[in-house]
């Protein structure tokens, strides 16, 4: 089909004994995570857990020895990310830079920045943001506007950038920014380079957004004359939008995209036994989540070849967004207030809610369909 | 069998449907026509027995190996019940019965059978045993969507039983039939795909190719996760079953056919959406594959009742369960 390829993988023959000790390590830390901490997922923030995390060699595992990291395969990092989704662990202090930031500094970054920050990432001490959309910008990401000025010793910031998850409780962001103007309006994509910027430096303000759930999950942020030095750029000048567009295969591929609602469905299962509905409908939700996990797989597996299956990537994600909204929904129907207990009840009522934010982020539905629609041909 | 050898099986194949099958041969199939040269030239192939082991005149392929070619199958609705008789052939020799040659009907319970007046013989199984009643089906049933001739087995006795192994276990016939009809559905998804999209891009209104619509990029793109999905679920089927027997891979075939009919109802509905008025008429070749998606979807068990299986299963087993259940296979690592 048009070019589109799910070749189906194996998860490591180390994986069995890994998961083990996952599972060991997660009902212990588990312990006192409710509704909440499962509902926001891989959102959800808790530096204490991504330290333990990290000392037990779970972030960075395919990162090299020589920055800290653990030499181990795409594969077998797959194993661990599925086994913190599963059972709704707050793994959102270290996950951005274990997925994103981390992998582009070791691309692109100096010698200088790998050495600062990539084992700080392994420790679960550092956390990362993602700076891209901003108030007038956001799938039409290209079109941002906060710019990077050229000042001797480093570059001078001004402009918003908003619907960053976790800002105010990270210590760096990963941002696009302008740094010269596109030479026409259709070119828009030329003139941005990324910069990590130190969410502590002055000139930043920070203001929480309280989301629907009455929660402060994202953020506006705002740069006055921020100072970034030089060593803080990422790559290379000018090339922010293809160094950008090519962490999408990561953002777009991993279990995330499927898995965010898993636990409820694990959570409700005892209590909707008793309805007569109940085994075709949770029987079509776990022969997606066999086929879902499978898919995934398969996007892992090509990234673990050096491959870069963005477009497979955007079509798992497609799917999966689809089936971790329509998860809690199909659940509902089982439920009876009088009967279901109140926890799972109020687990149903976060993931409805946090669930519109399931299409919206790490690009939306409409915007990938139309990056499938044009790889199938369409134009 | 290696990945080497598959993709030159399924090359043949493609080779053989793509000059062989074709509208007119469905359409003379539908009019009760049995396909003698196409069937023939499977047969010279040897793909009819190509699931019996070698030492009985088989290619001892697997599971994953006829998933895949069945996929091809699909992809062309070919009018033969070539997976049918790959099928009775396995089930004949796992039973210890040397598989005939000819056509080999499949009775699946009470379902009728495909082409059943024109088999050689007529193979079906009660619990583990397999049974061989030779000669054709002569009770007509009714066609259903595909309006592929269809039969119904006289009683009889049985000319031979036999014993299947454990990895078959009693319900082999159907998850093996189930098993087919997901591949077919995810090739002939595939098929439907391609022609849709092809019709968008040719198709001019207000001046431009209707697929440079937004609304129908939507749609489109929306099958083609529907395509990848059962594409993914039928591959891992066959693959599991190859590693834990049929009876060991039910939850991978049920899921199979699970998803695959949600994916033959979502891509038949957004491919007759995009064609419009010219995929509702006889002439157009798009029903041709829809009708089979139909009623594909409902042989050897529909969404729900493979659904109710899976769910059934898992409510006994407990919320604890679900998750370690759904990454038990993964422990032991197979071929790859």
């Amino acid at each position: 089909m048009a070019g589109l390829r799910f070749d189906l993988r194996d998860t490591p023959p180390e994986a069995a004994a890994l998961r083990a000790e996952l599972r060991e390590f997660l009902a212990e830390q588990g312990r006192a995570w409710g509704p909440m901490v499962y509902g926001y997922s891989w959102m959800g923030f808790d530096r204490a857990f991504s330290r333990e995390v990290g000392k037990r060699g779970w972030i960075g595992m395919t990162w090299p020895k020589a920055y800290g990291g653990g030499e181990r395969s795409a594969l077998e990092r797959y194993v661990v990310l599925e086994e913190m989704l599963a059972v709704g662990a707050p793994v959102g202090a270290h996950w951005i830079g274990d997925r994103q930031s981390g992998p582009l500094i070791l691309r692109l970054g100096t010698e200088e920045q790998r050495r600062e920050f990539i084992p700080r990432i392994v420790s679960g001490e550092l956390a990362f943001a993602i700076g891209l959309s901003e108030p007038d910008s956001g799938s039409d990401l290209a079109s941002l506007r906060t710019r990077a000025e050229k000042v001797p010793g480093g570059w001078k910031v001004n402009g918003r950038k908003v619907w960053t998850t976790n800002a105010h409780r990270c210590d760096f962001a990963i941002t696009l920014l302008r740094t010269a103007p596109a030479p026409d309006p259709k070119a828009k994509h030329q003139g941005l380079s990324q910069f990590l910027i130190d969410l502590r430096a002055s000139g930043i303000t920070i203001r929480p957004i309280l989301d629907l759930v009455g929660e402060e999950g994202f953020n506006e942020l705002t740069f006055d004359d921020v100072f970034v030095p030089d060593s803080l750029v990422v790559g290379e000048i000018g090339k922010g939008w293809e160094q950008a567009t090519a962490e999408l295969a990561f953002e777009r591929a991993g279990p995330e995209r499927y898995l965010s609602s898993l636990p409820l469905l694990t959570a409700a299962l005892d209590d909707v036994r008793a309805e007569p509905a109940a085994a075709e409908t949770v029987g079509r939700l776990l022969a997606r989540a066999g086929t879902l996990r499978q898919m995934s797989l398969a996007v892992a597996g090509m990234l673990q070849d050096g491959q870069t299956p963005a477009r497979e990537a955007a079509l798992v994600k497609d799917v999966g967004n689809d089936y971790e909204q329509a998860l809690p929904e199909a659940l509902r129907t089982l439920f009876d207030p009088d009967r279901t207990p109140p926890e799972v009840q109020e687990m149903q009522r976060i993931m409805t809610m946090v669930g519109r934010s399931y299409s919206l982020r790490g690009g939306t539905r409409e915007i990938l369909r139309g990056i499938i629609a044009r790889q199938l041909g369409l134009r | 069998m290696s990945d080497d050898l598959r993709s030159i099986l399924l090359d043949q194949v493609e080779r053989l449907l793509a000059d062989a099958a074709g509208p007119e041969l469905l359409r003379a199939n539908e009019h009760g026509e049995w396909p003698e040269a196409l069937w023939a030239e499977a047969e010279a192939l040897g793909l009819p027995l190509a699931l019996a082991p070698e030492d009985q005149g088989g290619a001892g392929l697997g599971w994953g190996d006829a998933a895949a070619l069945w996929q091809v199958l699909g992809k062309h609705a070919a009018p033969i019940p070539l997976g049918e008789s790959m099928i009775a052939a396995a089930l004949l020799a796992a039973g210890g019965i040397a598989p005939r040659a000819g056509y080999l009907g499949l009775a699946v319970g009470r379902a009728s059978i495909a082409w059943g007046r024109r088999a050689a013989a007529v193979v079906s199984t009660a619990g583990s045993t397999v049974l061989l009643q030779p000669g054709p089906a002569t009770r007509q049933g009714r066609a259903g969507f595909s309006r592929e001739p269809a039969d119904l087995a006289a009683p009889g006795v049985p000319a031979a039983e036999g014993r299947l192994p454990e990895a078959f276990g009693p319900e082999a016939a159907l998850l093996a039939g189930a098993l087919l009809n997901s591949a077919r559905i995810a090739g002939a998804l595939e098929a439907v795909l391609d022609m849709t999209v092809d019709y968008a891009n040719t198709r001019k209104q207000f001046g431009r190719p209707i697929g440079g619509f937004q609304a129908v990029q939507q749609l489109l793109a929306r099958c083609a996760g529907e395509v990848a999905a059962a594409g993914v679920a039928a591959a891992n089927a066959g693959r599991t079953a190859d590693r834990h027997g049929l009876a060991g891979a039910a939850f991978e075939i049920a899921s199979a056919k699970v998803v695959c009919g949600e994916a033959a109802h979502t891509g038949a509905e957004i491919a007759h959406q995009v064609h419009a008025a010219i995929g509702f008429t006889d002439d157009h070749q798009l029903h041709l594959f829809t009708r089979r998606l139909w009623q594909w979807r409902d042989d050897h068990g529909t969404e729900r009742a493979w659904a109710k299986r899976i769910g059934e299963a898992a409510l006994a087993r407990g919320g604890a369960a679900l998750w370690p259940d759904l990454t038990a296979r993964d422990a032991t690592t197979g071929e790859h």
